[in-house]
């Protein structure tokens, strides 16, 4: 399938256009990163996106598809001679996709809560949350695997690349807030899947550098407070 | 896989818009399946083992194995029976598209919906002209098309959605206004879509549900003012 014509409209900082860059990557598709900007949001973002005007954007041959989840679909799906991200078992296929979702509804909200949360109580209520949703993607992680690799297998899948790409700012707020959310005593079998997932030879490259994260929170609740000054 | 082994159980609630969905799904298949009501006030231990994540309807139990999440559950009937009424196209933009808008209507018009029906005052109002655009959105999208799937059959935008009409008589008798004033398209659309058996069949009728509504109503002391 010709790669001509693939565009990412995105920001670095964001989780789920990371997610797409890992899927393209995958896929081995070259693609041109359009990096945007959140507080002035690109005519090219609101005219590819009205109904939410967010990232990520992909464009594939000049038509927008929006939405990460439904970004990762398409991939698989338009370029389908390259390795599969979803199984192709329906039953498999659905597991991925619930325990995507659960990532989306639950999990990855918490993480992006906790780092625009200032007090005590309230933290703590985030992450005891936060304990109860890894304890599930832990058991998810050891019945999906069947003792493999990764949540696809032998090799990266959807659901690998949909939690993967949640790892980043998982590690920033653990750098801002001195303790360990993935810990390898609670969640053994994650903890090993992070490490793995994160020195991968595709995908190294393009994942987020917590402290490099960090920084960019500080920067941005600094341009907030100004702004609101 | 049209298996001879295909036992298919529904876990359900009757003016659920999610289940309703699986409904129509599996009729225009043509699937058989045993449909189980479930008390939302006291679940069952067979939904509450086949969800454990979220404890929810609608469930589909194929041959033992529980699918959970009604629009992911719509894909898994739309691959395992794909040779009878596909409801996702077969183009991967096309896909995406559905994909898209079946999401937005998840993400849009349940929760607006209930702040319409539930709500008071400026917070009813509120919620009335979010829901507007939602379907203004939404009416964009269809166009001139017959059915958001196209001009011949339902696709899986027409399936995600047209449950909640439904609902639509409930949501203006609560907070008094015309849907079809507004949005005449899209109620043009669902009585489009009331004209297939399989819709006709598997949607309770508005008033019943407004009888629940009334009942949530009571029920959580929304009733009064």
């Amino acid at each position: 399938m010709a790669t001509k014509g693939v565009k990412l409209l995105g920001v670095w900082a964001s989780g789920y256009v990371n997610r797409v860059e890992m899927a393209l990557k995958t896929k081995s598709i070259t693609y041109e990163f359009i990096q945007d900007n959140l507080f002035y949001k690109s005519e090219l973002l609101l005219k590819a996106n009205p109904v939410y005007k967010k990232v990520p954007i992909l464009f594939h041959d000049e038509k927008p598809i929006c939405e990460s989840l439904v970004i990762l679909q398409y991939i698989d799906e338009a370029w389908s001679n390259g390795p599969c991200i979803l199984p192709s078992d329906p039953y498999d296929r659905a597991i991925a996709r619930f325990w995507a979702s659960y990532v989306d509804q639950k999990w990855f909200p918490l993480v992006l809560d906790l780092l625009n949360t200032e007090g005590k109580t309230e933290k703590a209520a985030l992450l005891e949350k936060m304990s109860e949703a890894s304890v599930l993607l832990e058991e998810a992680f050891i019945k999906i695997s069947k003792g493999k690799s990764f949540f696809g297998g032998d090799r990266i899948g959807h659901l690998d690349i949909v939690l993967g790409s949640t790892l980043g700012w998982v590690k920033a707020n653990e750098i801002m807030n001195e303790m360990k959310i993935l810990d390898e005593r609670k969640m053994p079998s994650l903890a090993e899947w992070d490490e793995r997932f994160c020195s991968d030879k595709v995908l190294k490259d393009i994942i987020q550098q917590p402290e490099k994260l960090v920084e960019t929170f500080r920067e941005f609740r600094e341009i907030k407070k100004a702004a609101s000054n | 896989m049209e298996g001879t082994n295909n036992d298919v159980v529904l876990l359900d609630f009757w003016p659920s818009s999610f289940g309703m969905r699986l409904r129509i799904a599996l009729a225009l298949k043509g699937i058989q399946y045993e449909g189980r009501e479930e008390n939302l006030f006291d679940k069952s231990t067979l939904l509450l083992e086949m969800n454990s994540v979220h404890k929810k309807i609608p469930v589909l139990i194929h041959n033992g194995k529980p699918i959970c999440e009604s629009l992911i559950i719509l894909e898994y009937i739309d691959q395992v029976w794909h040779d009878k009424y596909p409801l996702l196209p077969s183009h991967p933009y096309d896909r995406s598209q559905a994909r898209f808008w079946a999401d937005y209507v998840d993400k849009k018009i349940y929760s607006t919906g209930r702040r319409v029906w539930s709500g008071k005052g400026e917070d009813q109002e509120e919620a009335k002209k979010e829901f507007i655009e939602i379907l203004k959105t939404l009416e964009g999208e269809l166009g001139d098309k017959t059915y958001f799937g196209g001009d011949d059959n339902l696709g899986f935008v027409d399936v995600a959605l047209v449950p909640f009409t439904s609902w639509f008589y409930s949501y203006e008798t609560c907070a008094n206004f015309s849907i079809e004033a507004v949005c005449p398209k899209l109620v043009a659309w669902a009585k489009r879509c009331m004209q297939i058996e399989c819709v006709a069949n598997s949607l309770p009728h508005p008033h019943k549900i407004y009888d629940y509504v009334l009942e949530l109503k009571h029920k959580f002391g929304l009733d009064t003012n």
